[in-house]
């Protein structure tokens, strides 16, 4: 059953499209054309993963952001070297909001490190300094359980062999330290970071740790979760409820001992696809580990992947899944009792990453609201597949949209609401449309789980309802 | 067995609870300082950021601007979360988003599909170019590159293309404003320098400054003075636009004609000269009229000898109203100075705001105690050190230069203060020594519209006194017993 929105239709849309990129270049325009189209229901409606045209302001980031930020920079008991000049590290430094355990220095590292490549590392080589600043970090930070060195732009340019500096250290320190070769120039947006970190677990973490404890039947890893504004804190003690021991979750909040146990689990939950399927994969053939898509937005949504997970097991699950729902019910429709009469009707239009296109949708119909439009930075066609059927009809999708076509997307459908990033946030702020930072929760969090609903809930009710909106026409 | 690093496989362990508590006194110890002074390679918590960010800064503060990098798109990104984060205010600006094949082939392609799609986009007036470090590393000729774009027909040949190196291996935030805004300077007035003319104006440089209150401030004061004037790279309407329900992608920056017809200024001052020291070099040789470099005006003296200057400039009295300022200022500091006297700081940021710090804690009879600038010069050093020894509350001060927060924690641990000035990513220093950290410096992600309270001038005197003392009076309150809790502080 395909949902429709009054107004919108296939032509509609396309006509919306046709008008944005009416202003392109003939190149530009020829290149945007495919990434841009109404909601067909199934399939990929769109190509994705191309190269951002140049010149056209999106806010995509670099294979290094999707190292850094999200796979790597997360695990809490390591230290991440930024490896090259000062400003990547910076930058990435505490802007993402994967929340963490345990005692900043001491055995939780959410700092910058960096080697602040100066002209001489670029002209004579950063190993040196790289052997150099590995004793040093484990002699100040002896807590940490790992280093990894991110490599950024210079280092691969200038052929640094952090590779070969990682393995001889690692053997001297006695600690693992993995080399990524993320440089931002590598592929086409963050997710080839994702994809080169997932390898770099892959061939130095995973399977270098076990659980001194026997393996049990309930023994899951929840994947691609990266404790945004406290996620995991909603999602790990859900599955516990239901009955799971969650050995590791990968990598918000992460422990790296965990993640590189992992391999002994008997499922894998993925809430990230995008970034993290990778390594599902892989454990799925080297170890013969199954895994499951799960959405843990909105009750709708929880509930059904509940289900969907407990189907995989026995009774024992299925019982205490059902007592969870039954438990969580009614304190999900106490919240929508209270917010939808508010939010009944409002259109959304998302812009976000990983998963969020797609896995929030069914959050804000929860609440009544219709979304409008949706796309990814950095999608893949399996994720524009997976988005389709949740979207409604002949609604815009977009693929790595330009500030200008967003802009005028969002001038022809007037949304209540705009869930998108920080570079986005204050544009639509000014044109008077309530928004929500949809990647860090702004500020705000967890969205996840029975524990973030009521808080998502709060805050688009909030965002679209909140007096101020009132004032922004002056009476003079 | 065995792994690609070579290690044996472990058993996930826990660090113990005596051991994770050993650790965490060992970090604020002595010892641990001495350790972590002694480190030479890793760098942990810099209170710096690389020149493209401050090139961006500057290429915001001009009329219908567009910044422009050259570069990884990624890069243009965190630049403008940066701006976003601080400002609370869009920050349009583009990249030429280069990728691996840029790196074998350079980046030319890629800069002039970029710039007729921006410059299609986005119909900006002028697009100042900056570097992030792709381009620097292969070696991209800019010069050429430019040429070739016009002579193509990307953008008109009239259509205002500075550009700057910005390497981010080398210096600071700062360098790569000083570096954009040279060009954008050389760019406009090229050609325009006209024998014998001259705008009456003053030409005021605001140096690298993220807060739109001291640029509206410094307008007020020469308003206050009759004198007419160019603020150049200004920011103040680019990051403070209003809600009005309508965007406006470039809502303010000097103007481009008077930015070019600044060649024929008066006077120009430029401020902070960490920030403006090649710019000033060359506007010295270059415009007419009488050129100032001069310290950001930060506490009273700064402040005093910033208006005689202009007063001397323009052969005008300072106007009675900022007189009368200036004495509503010293009246607050003699009214506030029991709650801050003696009180020790710690402070970090950039040059030309550290400076400004240490005079104005010096005029309050505190104590500037541990100066700390992530990325200076021995110049820098020597400056502050003479700031130092011309008080005597300047005598415990100590100066550290390339250090980084991880540095200043061991500080604060091990020599404890009363409080910390700098910017948002000291807070973890100041929470671990449980002291309040006052936000004055860039960036600031952590609060709301600091960025828009001037802390220049005399109106800035007033700003960091009341937050500061206020502060204190508030620790009292909140930690005080019940029979010291009183009606009146």
């Amino acid at each position: 059953m395909s949902k429709k929105i009054d107004g919108i239709t296939k032509e509609s849309t396309q006509e919306m499209i046709d008008n944005a990129l009416e202003i392109y270049p003939d190149k530009a325009k020829k290149k945007r054309v495919p990434h841009l189209a109404p909601n067909e229901g199934e399939g990929a409606c769109v190509k994705s993963n191309r190269k951002t045209i140049p010149g056209v302001m999106s806010a995509r980031g670099c294979a290094y952001a999707g190292a850094k930020g999200v796979v790597w920079g997360p695990i809490r008991d390591m230290v991440h070297v930024s490896h090259g000049p000062v400003g990547c590290g910076y930058y990435s430094w505490g802007t993402r909001r994967n929340l963490m355990s345990g005692i900043n220095g001491v055995n939780q590292f959410a700092m910058q490190f960096t080697s602040d490549f100066q002209e001489k590392d670029i002209v004579y080589g950063g190993d040196k300094k790289l052997k150099t600043l590995l004793q040093e970090a484990k002699d100040l930070f002896p807590l940490a359980k790992g280093i990894s060195v991110l490599s950024e732009c210079p280092v691969g340019l200038i052929g640094d062999d952090i590779n070969s500096v990682a393995k001889a250290s690692a053997k001297e320190l006695d600690i693992p330290i993995i080399p990524c070769n993320c440089e931002g120039f590598r592929g086409v947006s963050q997710s080839l970071g994702h994809h080169i970190s997932n390898d770099t677990i892959r061939d130095y973490i995973i399977e270098t740790r076990e659980f001194p404890e026997p393996i049990g039947p309930y023994d899951i890893a929840l994947i691609g979760e990266y404790n945004i504004g406290g996620d995991a804190w909603s999602t790990k003690p859900l599955l516990e409820e239901c009955g799971f021991n969650v050995k590791s979750v990968w990598t918000g909040d992460g422990e790296m001992d965990k993640i590189a146990a992992t391999h002994q689990v008997k499922l894998n939950v993925i809430h990230c696809y995008r970034s993290m399927n990778y390594m599902c994969k892989v454990m799925e053939e080297k170890y013969g580990i199954p895994w499951i898509e799960l959405n843990f937005f909105g009750p709708t949504k929880i509930r059904n992947s509940l289900r969907k997970l407990a189907e995989l097991f026995d009774d024992n699950i299925k019982e205490k899944v059902e007592a969870v729902i039954a438990k969580y019910d009614p304190l999900m429709q106490a919240v929508i009792d209270e917010y939808k009469p508010r939010l009944d009707g409002k259109k959304v239009m998302l812009y976000v990453g990983g998963l969020r296109p797609r896995h929030t949708v069914n959050a804000y119909e929860d609440l009544g609201m219709a979304v409008v439009g949706s796309g990814y930075e950095f999608a893949h066609g399996d994720d524009y597949e997976r988005t389709s059927p949740e979207m409604p009809e002949a609604t815009v999708i977009y693929d790595d949209i330009t500030e200008y076509e967003f802009e005028q997307f969002a001038d022809t459908l007037k949304p209540d609401l705009i869930g998108s990033g920080i570079k986005e946030k204050y544009l639509f702020q000014k044109m008077g449309i309530p928004f929500r930072q949809m990647h860090s929760w702004d500020y705000s969090g967890p969205y996840h789980g029975y524990l973030g609903f009521p808080t998502f809930a709060r805050d688009v009710d909030m965002a679209i309802n909140s007096p101020t909106w009132n004032l922004v026409k002056s009476p003079f | 067995m065995a792994n690609n690093l070579g290690l044996a496989v472990k058993p996930v362990t826990e660090t113990p609870v005596e051991e994770v508590e050993r650790v965490a006194a060992w970090i604020n110890t002595e010892e641990y300082k001495e350790k972590n002074f002694a480190r030479t390679s890793l760098v942990i918590n810099p209170a710096h950021a690389c020149q493209p960010l401050g090139a961006e800064l500057a290429a915001h503060g001009f009329e219908g601007s567009l910044p422009f990098v050259h570069g990884s798109q990624g890069c243009a990104s965190y630049y403008r979360s940066t701006m976003n984060r601080h400002f609370r205010e869009p920050a349009p600006a583009v990249s030429d988003s280069m990728t691996e094949d840029g790196a074998v082939f350079g980046g030319q392609n890629n800069l002039h599909e970029a710039l007729e799609n921006a410059y299609a986009l986005y119909k900006p007036k002028m697009m100042p170019i900056f570097t992030s470090c792709m381009p620097e590393i292969i070696g991209d000729d800019l010069t050429a590159f430019i040429k070739n774009a016009k002579n193509k027909g990307c953008v008109p040949q009239d259509f205002p293309l500075p550009y700057a190196n910005t390497p981010s291996f080398n210096g600071s935030h700062v360098h790569g404003y000083d570096a954009m805004l040279l060009s954008i300077l050389q760019t406009l007035t090229e050609g325009k320098a006209v024998e014998g003319r001259c705008t009456g104006k003053l030409n005021l440089i605001a140096g690298f400054d993220a807060n739109t209150g001291n640029y509206r401030e410094y307008k007020r004061i020469l308003k206050e003075f009759g004198i007419p004037y160019t603020l150049l790279a200004d920011i103040s309407e680019t990051f403070d636009s209003p809600l009005d329900g309508h965007y406006r992608i470039y809502p303010g920056g000097t103007k481009l004609d008077d930015a070019a017809d600044s060649i024929n200024g008066k006077a120009t001052i430029a401020l902070g000269s960490y920030s403006t020291a090649k710019t000033f070099t060359w506007l010295k040789d270059t415009y007419s009229g009488k050129h100032v470099s001069m310290p950001m005006p930060f506490g009273i003296a700064k402040t005093d000898a910033f208006l005689m200057k202009i007063s001397d400039l323009f052969g005008k009295p300072v106007p009675e109203s900022l007189k009368a300022e200036r004495g509503r200022a010293v009246d607050l500091m003699t009214d506030a100075h029991q709650y801050i006297h003696g009180k020790k700081f710690a402070v970090y940021g950039d040059p030309d705001y550290l400076l400004g710090y240490v005079s104005f804690l010096l005029e309050m009879g505190a104590v500037p105690y541990h100066i700390l600038c992530s990325k200076g010069t021995k110049k820098l050093e020597k400056e502050i050190q003479a700031l130092l020894d011309g008080s005597m509350y300047g005598k415990e001060g100590k100066i550290y230069i390339n250090k980084d927060l991880w540095h200043l924690r061991s500080l604060v641990m091990t020599d404890p203060v009363d409080a910390m000035i700098g910017e948002t990513h000291g807070k973890f220093a100041a929470r671990d020594a449980k002291i309040p950290l006052f936000r004055f410096g860039f960036p600031i992600f952590d609060r709301v519209n600091l960025h828009r309270v001037p802390l220049i001038g005399y109106q800035g005197v007033l700003n960091m006194l009341a937050t500061i003392c206020n502060k204190f009076i508030e620790i009292t309150d909140e930690t005080c017993d019940d029979r010291h809790f009183e009606m009146m502080r």
